[in-house]
């Protein structure tokens, strides 16, 4: 635990907040570099790569995951994980496609019903972390059983046919307004509020305190659990959201539903420089992140890469992107360290 | 340390009367139950989680975890088919296989213990890697024309006994690990580890050393089960053994061990084996539904942390109510390990 | 600490000893199917249709490849006329998702439990077969349907089309539809590892070697793992990575669906068609758009009706799966008897081209 005790978040006041949020604009900046090196290379052997329709079509795909990544990484900065996403995701589409296609509800409000159920789900990871004390990887990963396992229960062998959604209701995959798909839009809003509540609100601040420094944090007299069930909370929602927006661009939903996706949802949140160790990153990096396995997937299929290579590449991006937190992180450490001894 | 002592030793009984009672809630559901083509069924399909979950036991009492387990076992299996189908012998496939195995296990060792990075995000990319390269390397085929020699690992029988070849194996390793964390000064070293890593390396254990060991050890063992598996279904696939992790890791805190570190007995694992063997194929043959089952795993991964909490914190409250030792400081927090 | 782990070792030995004595007094060991951990699958209460089991009436396992594609829905409401019309009961179980391992611990269920009979669609063909065979040692029929297990691992396989007129009917159905029979074309089709999605793609590029098609090129075959958001996403790939694609052939029915909704909300209905297997219901509206203006089938609850009287007629005895034996089921084949053929497989018939002139005619 010694890293935890030098850390110097609250003690040195201000300084290395600001070094951290030059690093991460770093990230989120060589994260664009990449990608638009990568697009330049990929579109000299294929150069559909840089139609409108297929940078849509990326763009569209990366903003559901984007969606479940900026939840996640709330969870994340508090210095836990939250693997149930997907188990969410899922639950939350099968319930409302299969509420939409009973006609019980219209649309709208199985939107807000699907979006309640979010939030609830992840409430309920928030209780079993903050009140019954069960570290987030155990509690998450039995949740993630739980909840996939009432999802198969109440789908069973149904399947919900795109037909059986109200008209239009899949169009939001594909409306555009002035150019710029929809869903990227609803990804683009959900950053920036969340931004804005992390980088203005005492909520937001507390998030960071809590993440980097748990006991200096609880002696600051940070209501740490109630920041953690709040976390918890939102990640729900936003999961919620994103198994929503997963119903309008697939149509299509079972019980397996956005089943392994919670890999590409935490792949992206460390790609995007959240990291794992808490107290640090930001939304938009987590946004970046998707966007940028989403690349990274369309690029392996254009270039004539079979599928099978998408894992490996997401293990080694998730290796590297940890590698090179670790090593800012003994940086940030080693110089406050220094400054603190001066 | 007796109280914590005794409070293991309650939860290992806990295991024993749960087994035991699941044992007669089987035998009242289904007459079928305590025949041995039954046995076999119920021991068999869990024994690769079996043998995995004793490294992880190790591992987790060390204070990490290896995610990556149940890749591993995929890829073992994809680059065994490989070799056997590009006609490489399969007593010759096998032991290349468990070497790729270990060195799965040495790149997760080195990467946790030597460059200090968090073991959860660590073998979440290697389940990702590993299971990538055993896609690259066999691609969606399935590979099944194993020799009868090799399917008998996996599918066979001790002659004369309906005891699967895969349960032996499971009791052998079992007995040589649990005699290695229980009676050698490894074991103590890596309970130390697991309560205080700073503490240890102080004191002169090789906290680093250690932990890449463990980390080759599971790596290993996930290929032998992998092998195991191939050889079970007698078939090769680069999808093998996925899911496995999550039983892995439930069957490892259902014994007792204490995700945290430091805690937990290879006994208490191999008890938890057997109950949740008992309990699936109790629940199955009473066709309960796998969507039920899968919902009672979870309920049951986070009950097994959550009781020995309330239990520890009991334990505290009634200790301060007796006006003794004061009570220690609350050391748990809510969240994973950060690193150590 | 050393008091508890020698009660504990104690108590477990004693555990193992009462079972293997159990298992002594018992009789022969076979080698048994696994029962499996990953919790994926599920089994439904057994549908009874008409009633218990009656005298004549029997019991069938229903193992699907998975149960949520619609296809094995579609042949469970053949099997459950047939099961009414002889008093017999259906219990259907199997994966949530389509692989092999998953469908091996039912297996082994369906044998403890006693069925007469396992109809089975088979992930993998080698997978399932230990667990076939033991379920055929212990006296259960096997009947494999859809997706053949391997040969020895069932009795009677009840194809639902003759492979090769398959292969040829996919490539013709392509042909028609690249104009001029000339141009790209790919082909999306389910996992990786089907036995009949295999066999038809491989027929159907002996057939594309020929003079007829010489004008087409097959560029990439893609897999959707009969998922639907797997399938559309590989269906966006090659419209993206094929500018010049002229044909999708999706030789599955969830493949086809999403290849058709990928190419109509793409909005290029008029450059790309899409080809294939499928069902009428899901395809009417894209051969009323132009997107899908041919494609084929059988009758998949036929199929399903066709595999339930196999079963019974195996358990009556009245066949036993040899090659050259003939039954007849009234209703199908126009009356006219079937004939088991080699590796004991039975034909249902060909297969069946829907277009605008027919499609709205049927209702499955």
């Amino acid at each position: 635990m010694t890293e935890s005790a030098v850390s110097p978040t609250i003690a040195d006041g201000r300084s290395p907040g600001r070094w951290l949020s030059a690093l991460a604009r770093q990230r989120e900046l060589s994260l664009v570099a990449i990608m638009v090196v990568l697009g330049g290379l990929v579109t000299l052997v294929a150069p559909q790569f840089l139609t409108v329709s297929n940078l849509s079509q990326v763009a569209v795909l990366a903003s559901v995951i984007a969606v479940a990544a900026i939840g996640e990484a709330l969870v994340v900065i508090t210095r836990n994980v939250d693997l149930s996403v997907e188990a969410t995701m899922g639950l939350v589409a099968y319930s409302v496609a299969r509420v939409l296609e009973l006609h019980a509800l219209d649309a709208p409000a199985a939107i807000a019903m699907g979006l309640g159920l979010g939030l609830v789900l992840g409430m309920i990871n928030g209780v079993v972390v903050t009140l019954f004390k069960v570290p987030a990887i155990v509690a998450t990963l039995g949740t993630l059983s739980i909840f996939r396992g009432v999802d198969y229960l109440i789908a069973g062998s149904h399947q919900v046919p795109l037909a059986g959604l109200p008209p239009g209701f899949t169009n939001a995959a594909r409306d555009s307004i002035l150019g710029i798909p929809m869903f990227v839009l609803v990804a683009v809003v959900v950053v920036v509020i969340g931004s804005v509540i992390l980088r203005s609100t005492r909520f937001g601040r507390q998030l960071y305190a809590v993440g980097s420094n748990p006991e200096a944090a609880a002696i600051l007299g940070i209501p740490s659990r109630l920041v953690v069930f709040t976390a918890f909370s939102m990640c729900g929602l936003l999961a919620g959201a994103a198994g929503i927006l997963w119903v309008m661009e697939f149509g299509t939903i079972n019980g397996t539903s956005a089943t392994g996706v919670v890999l590409a949802v935490v792949a992206a949140v460390v790609v995007g420089g959240v990291n794992i160790f808490g107290g640090s990153g930001t939304l938009v990096g987590a946004a970046l992140g998707a966007l940028f396995l989403g690349f990274i997937a369309n690029a392996l299929i254009l270039v004539g890469l079979s599928q099978f290579w998408l894992q490996a590449i997401y293990g080694v991006v998730i290796l590297v992107a940890v590698t090179a937190d670790a090593i800012i992180l003994r940086r940030i450490k080693r110089a406050a360290t220094r400054r603190s001894v001066r | 340390m007796t109280p914590v002592a005794r409070l293991l030793a309650r939860w290992e009984t806990l295991l024993v009367i749960a087994v035991l009672g699941l044992v007669v809630l089987g035998t009242a559901l289904s007459p079928v139950f305590l025949t041995p083509g039954n046995f076999a069924n119920l021991i068999a399909a869990l024994m690769e989680v079996a043998i995995m979950a004793l490294p992880m036991t190790l591992i987790i009492v060390a204070g990490e975890i290896d995610l990556s387990v149940e890749s591993m076992a995929g890829l073992a299996s994809a680059i065994l088919g490989f070799l056997w189908a590009a006609g490489v012998p399969i007593w010759v496939g096998i032991p290349v296989v468990l070497a790729i195995g270990a060195l799965g296990g040495l790149m997760n060792g080195l990467l946790v213990a030597r460059a200090g990075l968090p073991s959860l995000v660590v073998t979440l990319g290697t389940l990702a890697l590993f299971r990538g390269l055993a896609l690259i390397v066999l691609g969606p085929r399935g590979i099944s024309d194993f020799p009868d020699a090799f399917t008998e690992l996996g599918f066979g029988r001790v002659p004369g006994t309906p005891i699967p070849w895969p349960f032996v194996i499971f009791i052998a390793l079992a007995v040589l690990l649990g005699i290695m964390l229980h009676r050698t000064w490894i074991g103590r070293q890596i309970y130390a580890i697991g309560k205080n890593a700073g503490a240890a390396r102080y004191s002169g254990v090789r906290v680093t050393r250690v932990k890449i060991g463990l980390f080759v050890l599971s790596g290993l063992i996930a290929s032998l089960a992998g092998i195991i598996l191939t050889s079970r279904l007698s078939s090769a696939r680069a999808d093998a053994g996925a899911g496995m992790t999550l039983t892995v890791v439930t069957v490892v805190l259902l014994g007792g061990v204490n995700i945290f570190g430091g805690s937990g007995t290879i006994p208490g694992v191999a008890l938890a084996v057997i109950a949740v063997a008992v309990m699936q194929n109790a629940l199955r043959l009473a066709s309960v539904t796998v969507e039920v089952q899968s919902i009672a795993l979870g309920s049951l991964l986070i009950l097994s942390v959550v009781i020995p909490t309330f239990a520890h914190q009991a334990k505290s409250a009634i200790d301060r109510v007796r006006g003794g030792r004061p009570p220690p400081a609350d050391s748990i927090k809510q969240g994973e390990r950060a690193a150590t | 600490m050393l008091k508890s782990l020698g009660r504990t070792i104690a108590l477990a030995s004693a555990a193992i000893v009462v079972f293997a004595a159990c298992s002594n007094g018992g009789g022969a060991s076979t080698p048994a199917g696994g029962s499996a951990a990953p919790p994926a699958g599920s089994a439904a209460p057994p549908a009874s249709a008409g009633g218990s089991a009656a005298a004549g009436g029997i019991t069938v396992g229903y193992l699907p490849k998975d149960i949520v594609n619609q296809y094995f829905a579609a042949a469970k409401t053949g099997m459950d006329k047939a099961a009414t019309e002889t008093g017999g009961t259906i219990v259907q179980v199997g994966p949530n998702e389509p692989k092999a391992d998953l469908q091996v611990p039912f297996i082994s269920d369906l044998t403890t439990k006693g069925v007469k009979a396992i109809i089975i669609s088979a992930d993998g063909k080698d997978e399932v077969a230990p667990a076939l065979k033991q379920a055929m040692s212990a006296g259960i029929k096997v009947v494999g349907f859809d997706s053949s297990p391997a040969v020895g691992a069932y009795d009677v396989f009840v194809n639902q089309v003759d492979f090769s007129g398959v292969g040829v009917n996919l490539s013709d159905w392509a042909c028609e539809l690249a104009p001029s029979c000339t141009g790209d074309i790919a082909i999306l089709s389910a996992s990786a590892t089907a036995t009949n999605q295999n066999a038809w793609i491989e027929l159907m590029k002996t057939t594309l070697a020929g003079d007829k098609y010489k004008g087409l090129k097959l560029v990439d075959t893609v897999y959707g793992d009969d998922k639907p958001e797997v399938s559309t996403t590989q269906a966006q790939g090659l419209l993206t990575k094929y500018p010049n694609l002229k044909v999708i052939v999706a030789p599955t029915t969830v493949g086809i669906l999403a290849a058709a909704q990928v190419v109509k909300q793409a909005g290029k209905s008029d450059s790309v068609k899409v080809t294939g297997l499928g069902f009428p219901n899901d395809m009417k509206p894209f051969v009323a758009d132009g997107t899908s203006p041919v494609f084929g089938l059988w009758s998949v609850p036929d199929l399903g009706y066709l595999s339930y009287q196999v079963a019974a007629k195996l358990v009556s005895g009245e066949i036993t799966g040899k090659e050259g034996e003939t039954f007849t089921v009234k209703g199908l084949n126009k009356d006219q008897p079937y004939t088991i053929g080699k590796d004991s497989v039975v034909i249902l018939g060909p297969a069946f081209r829907f277009d605008k002139t027919n499609v709205d005619q049927f209702n499955f």
